[in-house]
């Protein structure tokens, strides 16, 4: 056992040094795994930061009620008392005419305007907030059935574009996840193809050691660990070209950010994100030196 | 070890015969050298031996063992207990002549410290000690063709087979080499020589099996 495990390591090693003594073949291959990797994976970042976006306005997407002029304070508390019993309904705020007026005249630029008036040309207005829990349909349907009252004149409901903007983070998730298998994919053939080439290299070595007595697993051992290192090389590769484009972005995400008075942190990837581009790398270097492997080292039979 | 075939019959893809019926016995510690014309099919016995190639019919027996049966993932344990010699040696150009000859010992999975004593040991008995960390090209032929031998004989098989070990080799250096075989057969390695080299046969003894076409056509022990 202990022998077993000293000839892994001494394999995996060996595998290690052969790359660094042939460079180029192998920061190409690697150089495209990285890539690779980094492109659904710098993807996934840019949808995490959209989702927080998203989440952000989700909580804030109280709607306002707007009262027809004339309907009077007491039917306009009457209405907000009936709209806080109301199912969905989190809290109801009523904005009178008379408060609303004095916000405006505390604003300079409307003070002028409102000083030509005689009259106080603003309405009463409700503003609700919808529980977290209530769904985009449910405050349509109650968005539409406050607008078929006499006394409101216009119900202002801001969710639309948020749902919109989370069917479009679900149209990128589920391209991510195809880009991602696509590029996986694509990077075992190029990991196939380079080891491929690798055995054709060393056919002479293998069918010496055929002769010699070497098992498969034998002769197969260092080509997986050749894989190996390809893919976990190459996934540290994509961790730091996220790395390094995450930092290049991250003056002007801050000033995107201030543009919202500061409203979101921007994302970078998480653990499980990072594990997965690890996983995807391991996955497609051993996946792409087993396809090669399996195919191509039965062929190679001794000859004397 | 001990080596039997039976009524053994080698016909390749195409319908050539390899060998037709030969039927012999090594027995162990046997010194046998295998001679006959180009194509008398020399090489195809001792191919039949390491399991390079499948006899078609008939048996080949080692040690009682019908080695012509043995499934695809017995061939590798059975390739170790054998020493194989190669007219082109087979040596690895690139590796040095301590790695060349310590493969099959990393292939049997023995210890670095092991394969170190045993290296040499082998290297010491083809008078290479001190030539480790040199590579193949920079050996005469002579001297690669004693790695070659000293590669075999390292994980200490009880058998040793060598196709024409000699065939690359001046009169000379093919005596050495026949003699350092006749020395390790001493030491009681069942050793079987395929070669083209009658003149030397003579200073040497040893059992001769000749092939003619396929067939044995003598027999004759050594005197
Ligand atoms: N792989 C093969 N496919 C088809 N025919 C073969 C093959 N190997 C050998 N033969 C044929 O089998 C016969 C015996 O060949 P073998 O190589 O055993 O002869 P040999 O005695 O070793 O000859 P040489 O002294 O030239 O090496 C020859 O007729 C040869 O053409
Ligand atoms: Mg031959």
């Amino acid at each position: 056992m202990g022998n077993f495990l000293i000839r892994h390591a001494q394999s995996c090693i060996a595998a290690l040094g052969k790359l660094c003594r042939h460079p180029i073949g192998s920061v190409l291959t690697i150089a495209v795994i990285g890539i690779a990797l980094a492109l659904p994976a710098g993807l996934s970042v840019v949808v995490r930061n959209g989702e927080a976006i998203a989440g952000n306005w989700e909580t804030a997407r109280d709607f306002s009620v707007y009262l027809k002029p004339g309907v009077s304070l007491a039917s306009a508390e009457k209405l907000r008392d009936e709209l806080a019993q109301t199912a969905g309904i989190a809290k109801v705020e009523l904005i009178s005419a008379d408060t609303a007026l004095s916000q405006f005249q505390a604003t300079p630029t409307y003070d002028a305007v409102l000083a030509v008036l005689d009259d106080n040309p603003l309405p009463h207005t409700l503003v609700l907030r919808p529980e977290e829990a209530a769904t985009t349909e449910a405050m349509t349907a109650i968005a539409d059935e406050l607008t078929e009252r006499a006394d409101v004149d216009l119900v202002q409901l801001d969710t639309e574009w948020v749902a919109r903007l989370n069917a479009i983070l679900d149209v990128a998730r589920r391209s991510i996840w195809i880009a991602a298998v696509l590029l996986v994919g694509a990077v075992i053939v190029i990991v196939g193809n380079t080891i491929r080439l690798d055995i054709q290299h060393q056919r002479a070595e293998i069918e010496v050691a055929k002769l010699l007595g070497a098992t498969d697993a034998f002769v197969r051992r260092p080509f997986l660990y050749t894989g190996f290192w390809y893919g976990l090389v190459g996934s540290l590769i994509a961790l730091a070209v996220l790395a390094l484009s995450l930092l290049l972005l991250s003056d002007p995400v801050a000033r995107l950010s201030a543009l919202y008075g500061g409203g979101f942190q921007p994302l970078g990837l998480d653990r499980d994100g990072a594990f997965t581009v690890l996983g995807g790398g391991l996955l497609a270097g051993l996946g792409g030196a087993w396809s090669a492997v399996a195919r191509h080292l039965a062929d190679i039979q001794p000859t004397v | 070890m001990m080596i039997s075939f039976e009524s053994v019959t080698k016909r390749y893809a195409g319908g050539r015969d390899g060998l037709s019926e030969v039927s012999l016995l090594i027995e162990s510690g046997e010194l046998a050298f295998i001679t006959g014309h180009s194509g008398a099919g020399k090489s195809t016995l001792l191919k039949l031996i390491g399991l390079i190639e499948r006899p078609t019919r008939g048996q080949v027996l080692m040690d009682g063992r019908n080695i012509g049966r043995l499934p695809r993932r017995a061939i590798p344990a059975h390739r170790r207990k054998i020493g194989m010699v190669f007219q082109d040696h087979k040596l690895l150009p690139d590796r040095s002549i301590f790695d060349n000859v310590s493969l099959p010992l990393i292939i049997a999975g023995m210890s670095r410290r092991d394969i170190e004593k045993r290296v040499r040991a082998a290297l010491d008995q083809v008078s290479l000690l001190g030539r480790e960390a040199h590579r193949p090209e920079m050996l005469s032929t002579g001297e690669q063709q004693r790695v070659g031998i000293a590669r075999a004989v390292v994980s200490r098989p009880k058998l040793l087979i060598a196709d024409e070990p000699t065939g690359n080799l001046d009169p000379a250096l093919s005596l050495e080499i026949m003699l350092l075989f006749r020395r390790l057969n001493e030491v009681g390695v069942t050793t079987l020589i395929a070669t083209h080299d009658i003149g030397l046969l003579d200073q040497l003894g040893g059992r001769r099996l000749m092939l003619d076409q396929g067939r044995l056509a003598a027999d004759l022990q050594a005197h």
